[in-house]
């Protein structure tokens, strides 16, 4: 059976053991996104949106949709995928259920960092406010994921409050012994002037394939500050499909990093709509691949109002027989003028068998506005090389050297210095090189 | 130290240096002149290790040894120093963090340790005051939007940093005001001892008006059609290069 028959057929079944226990608005919601996954299934490459990545291998895939086996993990097992060096509050999920005894949540007046599952029991009125208002219901895999969803991060940050610590978020695939899909669900509420920094990381220790959908709703209030921050750096066993909608208020700033350096497949759908005017987007990225990955960015800044400005920024190397897909999708509709709209991305080849696909899309409606964007493919200068080179820098550190620049400016916003500094050293180790790089990458 | 026999250069098919054959001792300065497209930067290039260039016959040996399968960092570790006509702009990589890099990658193929950082640092100063740098230059991303002069000046600071046994000139005076010539020249003859050698690539005489030459060679088609003394370039400052063409044909 294909996994999309499979995920219709199990549909059933779940909905039924949740009855009771979850509100009628609830059972309603899931019951209406499996009508709509059941009527559009899986995208394919016939849908525009999809053209360039397809589902088709992880559809034929045997995956498991409950795990019923975990590693005891301790702390020191999970330590080498946080960020660390630096005091946090830690939310970590092994095989899709909240560990409390590896986690640090919070649970204070002025802001929460807890499960999802705690967040329905205890701040049911937030979590019926802000559920599945913001993600694109329409959307088979928003769909697919709302349908399913039980557990993933829940963070409210109330009105004027500043959450001191960097929120890390972690989930962990565990199962070894059979192939698993699972369905991750977070929500960030940040409320006016709150602020609030988050990392999000999803790692397999299984020896067998994983498929991960999960959805993120990030409401960021008015004078807000949000960040959030994702590292993508799991096996080439694992499929990862990002789906992030971030709704900001008037004079708020918000920001999501993607920093994605292997996994088999990465689709990163990322929406931005402004709903009060003076707000800022920012989106940066490295993507740093080789083998025969792929990642797969899709944006969409929905300039609905005036006065707002999105800065996308987005850096690709692609090694060996890895492929890259930018699609950006800017939209300044009738009123919203003063819009700045700035979009860069750029992008190396490292040999012939890599390959970009790369298309702006501007839709301007209003015609006070300021937008830009732009787009290269390139490949490392054979002069430059040759230059350090006869300086004494080998081939392999010359090379690093030169890519190192070339991602440039992706790291400007982090302001936490110790994630700045394991990005890097992430960067680092994908090039194998042992360099003081860090003034090339701000 | 630099031993060049019956060398034969291709390129895409062409061939560019037709037999050529040099020697340089240690403590000694040759000049190699020739019009345009003799081969000059061909030659330096070659020897430096750029791969673009097909050695189809001859040897080139280094301080005894052959370096013809060294890759440039090797010869650059083995003391093989060339300036570039055409300095390349790196954007996002200091001067500092670069010849940090460069001096530490040369001490670590000769089994030393990086250079500590309070060394590095006076290193850099006194060689910053040999090329009358400034301090802000260090921390410019290298040769980008620099100024023809201050390329050529910073071509030599890393000479200066990396204490070559060869270094080869390539036109280090094009681009050049009379000041910045004469920071640059005074700064290659402060360098130059006993022990290492320099080869100046030129057009014009009035580089080696400040770096006097032990020896000028004329490159002509590939080939070195005649040695001199510093008198050489000065004739040839003179007369031009007709008279060397005809006197070959003849």
């Amino acid at each position: 059976m294909k996994l999309q028959d499979k995920l219709i057929h199990s549909f059933e079944k779940f909905a039924q053991n949740k009855q009771g226990s979850e509100t009628e608005h609830l059972s309603k919601m899931r019951a209406q996104a499996m009508a709509t996954f059941t009527a559009q299934g899986f995208p394919t490459t016939k849908d525009e949106e999809w053209k360039y990545t397809s589902l088709n291998k992880n559809n034929k895939r045997d995956y498991e949709l409950e795990s019923d086996f975990s590693l005891d993990l301790t702390p020191e097992d999970v330590e080498g995928f946080l960020c660390t060096g630096l005091d946090s509050y830690k939310l970590i999920f092994v095989d899709g259920v909240f560990n409390p005894s590896l986690s640090s949540s919070a649970l204070q007046d002025a802001f929460s960092v807890t499960s999802l599952k705690e967040a329905y029991k205890g701040n049911t009125e937030v979590f019926n406010q802000h559920y599945g208002s913001l993600a694109d219901a329409k959307l088979s895999m928003v769909a697919l994921n709302t349908a399913f969803a039980e557990e993933g991060a829940f963070v409210h940050v109330k009105a004027g409050a500043v959450v001191d610590k960097l929120v890390q978020i972690l989930y962990i695939n565990s199962d070894s012994t059979k192939a698993m899909m699972s369905q991750v669900r977070n929500l960030f509420v940040v409320e006016d002037r709150a602020e609030v920094q988050i990392l999000e990381r999803h790692q397999s220790l299984s020896d067998d394939y994983v498929f991960t959908n999960v959805v993120t709703e990030s409401s960021v209030g008015n004078e807000a500050n949000f960040k959030h921050f994702k590292i993508q750096n799991d096996l080439d066993t694992t499929s990862l499909v990002d789906g992030t909608f971030v709704k900001q208020g008037a004079k708020s700033s918000a920001l999501v990093d993607t920093y994605s350096f292997s996994g088999e497949l990465t689709r990163n759908n990322l929406h931005f709509e402004f709903a009060g005017e003076h707000a800022e987007a920012h989106m940066d990225a490295i993507t740093l691949l080789k083998g025969a990955t792929l990642v797969d960015h899709h944006t969409f800044v929905d300039h609905a109002v005036p006065n707002c400005q999105s800065n996308q920024l987005y850096k690709g190397i692609y090694d060996e027989k890895s492929k890259g897909v930018f699609n950006g999708k800017v939209m300044v509709r009738k009123d919203a003028q003063k819009t700045n709209a700035f979009q860069q991305n750029n992008n190396l080849l490292l040999t012939d068998f890599a390959s970009i696909d790369t298309k702006p899309q501007l839709e301007i409606f209003a015609d006070d506005v300021a937008c830009s964007h732009g787009c290269t493919i390139g490949q490392l200068d054979d002069e430059a090389l040759f230059y350090m080179q006869s300086r004494g820098i080998p081939m392999k550190e010359a090379k690093a050297f030169l890519m190192f620049a070339f991602a440039g400016g992706t790291l400007k916003n982090i302001t936490i210095p110790q994630l700045k500094e394991q990005l890097i050293n992430l960067v680092a180790y994908e090039l194998k090189v042992d360099l003081e790089l860090n003034e090339a990458m701000h | 130290m630099l031993k060049i026999q019956d060398l034969k250069v291709e390129i895409e098919g062409k061939e560019i240096i037709k037999g050529l054959n040099l020697e340089i001792n240690k403590g000694e300065v040759h000049a190699i002149m020739g019009p345009n497209g003799a081969g000059k930067s061909t030659l330096s290039a070659v020897i430096a290790g750029r791969e673009e260039y097909e050695v189809t016959g001859g040897t080139i040996e280094f301080d005894g040894k052959d370096i013809m399968d060294l890759a440039p960092e090797e010869r650059a570790h083995a003391g093989v120093f060339l300036s570039f006509q055409y300095p390349v702009e790196i954007p996002g990589v200091s001067v500092t963090n670069f010849i940090k890099t460069a001096l530490n990658e040369s001490r670590k193929a000769k089994g030393l340790e990086p250079m500590p950082a309070k060394d590095l640092l006076k290193l850099m100063r006194a060689k910053q005051q040999l090329l009358e740098m400034d301090k802000q230059f260090m921390s410019r991303s290298i040769n980008e939007g620099f100024s023809g002069g201050e390329k050529k000046r910073n071509e030599i600071f890393q000479m200066a940093m990396l204490d070559p046994k060869l270094a080869i000139l390539d036109e280090t005076d094009s681009g050049l005001d009379i000041d910045a010539l004469r920071i640059v020249a005074n700064g290659v003859n402060k360098l130059k001892n006993q022990d290492n050698a320099v080869m100046v690539i030129t057009h014009y005489q009035r580089l080696l008006d400040h770096i006097i030459p032990d020896f000028v060679h004329v490159l002509y088609d590939g080939k070195i059609v005649k040695s001199g003394d510093k008198t050489l370039a000065l004739e040839l400052e003179k007369r031009g290069y007709d008279w060397i063409k005809q006197e070959i044909e003849d």
